[in-house]
């Protein structure tokens, strides 16, 4: 593959604080890479933002989809336009943008079909979470590994990288509502290949996490069970379609 | 003074409630008010109330094969089947509908964009 066409897909709500300052951090790390801002219906500046920057294409929902319907649209833009590579950047400053790179070069020596940015498979992790949250997170590592035998250590990571096959697969086959864990069981469930890469996390620079504290418990048994859900799901992708 | 019923005087009222649900039903539909495919379900249970306030004994067979000991129970358990399975029903046309919206919405998305591109292109080439 030479040179491939990389989309950065950066899902933004109300990002008005630090979506422009995001998309500088990756325009300065690579020129070639296309930037594509998918504006989740924002009340705020964003997509004014993020046009005028003109660093960035911008795609704006007609109304809020959450995070999932966001990202989707992502991959959709990616299949249609022909690119080799999407990754999904959360526009929450959360991600540091120098490690793009990092994550789309094991994409493309093939080391795996997708590339998670962890903050866990190491022990310094860089910034502190709640212990309720990590508690959480380990959950879904057990869990995840006992549906699929991956051993994935951050299922809610925003930063992952995908090669043409996973993203169009994706692009048709999206969960919506909290889709990351969930993403790790479908992707895994149709043999996908999927590897994780430490990456330092920023305390978050702006907007909140969409998984506040309070509603944990019911985060967690909405995702353990789509998890579940999406494991006993028959394939999508067919052993002998693959051939 | 002793009131006096005319024993059969629920079951007029059962017949006639559930052959105007019947008919109403049938006019929705009719009207295109409700779709057919969405109506099935509406379409059946009436048939099904129609069934027992005609045939007064059914009840009375449905407890005893369920092992229900006071018949009008049985009435309620199939009201209660009835709604669960017609709520359920909507449950899964929502969903299908929700999927359907949001893909409409990302489709909306995309082609604005894509006509933003367009209409920007042509300013280019021909001035405004």
């Amino acid at each position: 593959m030479n040179q491939p066409k990389v989309l950065i897909i950066i899902p933004a709500y109300n990002e008005a604080d630090t979506i422009v300052e995001q998309l500088e951090q990756i325009r300065l790390n690579n020129k070639d890479w296309d930037l594509l801002v998918i504006n989740d219906a924002s009340k705020d500046q964003t997509e004014e933002l993020a046009r005028n920057s003109g660093l960035a294409e911008v795609v704006s929902l007609p109304f809020n989809l959450g995070i999932g319907g966001a990202v989707q649209t992502g991959f959709k833009y990616a299949v249609r336009k022909g690119y080799d590579i999407a990754l999904q950047f959360d526009g929450d400053g959360q991600h540091p943008a120098d490690q793009i790179s990092g994550l789309i070069q094991l994409v493309v020596d093939g080391e795996a079909d997708v590339v998670i940015g962890s903050r866990f498979n190491r022990k310094n992790t860089g910034i502190k979470t709640h212990f309720l949250r990590r508690t959480g997170i380990k959950i879904f590592e057990w869990f995840s590994y006992m549906l699929i035998r991956q051993r994935i250590t951050d299922h809610t990571s925003g930063f992952r990288a995908y090669n043409r096959k996973a993203f169009t697969f994706l692009a048709s086959n999206y969960p919506t509502d909290y889709p990351e864990p969930e993403v790790v069981i479908l992707l895994g469930k149709n043999n996908f290949v999927m590897k994780e890469t430490f990456t330092q996390m920023h305390e978050r620079k702006g907007g909140v996490s969409s998984i506040p504290i309070t509603r944990g418990p019911y985060y967690m048994i909405k995702v353990l069970l789509a998890m579940f859900m999406a494991a006993i799901r028959s394939r999508i992708i067919h052993p002998e379609e693959e051939l | 003074m002793i009131r006096t019923f005319d024993p059969n005087q629920v079951q007029y009222f059962a017949i006639a409630f559930s052959i105007i649900l019947f008919i109403v039903i049938l006019m929705l539909i009719r009207k295109r008010r409700i779709k057919e495919e969405y109506s099935l379900m509406w379409l059946l249970f009436s048939l099904v109330f129609i069934l027992f306030s005609v045939w007064r004994q059914g009840l009375d067979v449905v407890s005893t094969f369920l092992g229900i000991a006071y018949p009008p129970a049985a009435l309620f358990l199939i009201l209660m089947m009835a709604t669960f399975l017609i709520m359920i029903e909507f449950s899964m046309i929502i969903s299908k509908l929700a999927d359907k919206n949001k893909n409409l919405a990302q489709e909306i998305a995309m082609l604005h964009h894509e006509i933003e591109k367009i209409r920007q292109s042509i300013n280019k080439t021909y001035g405004n």
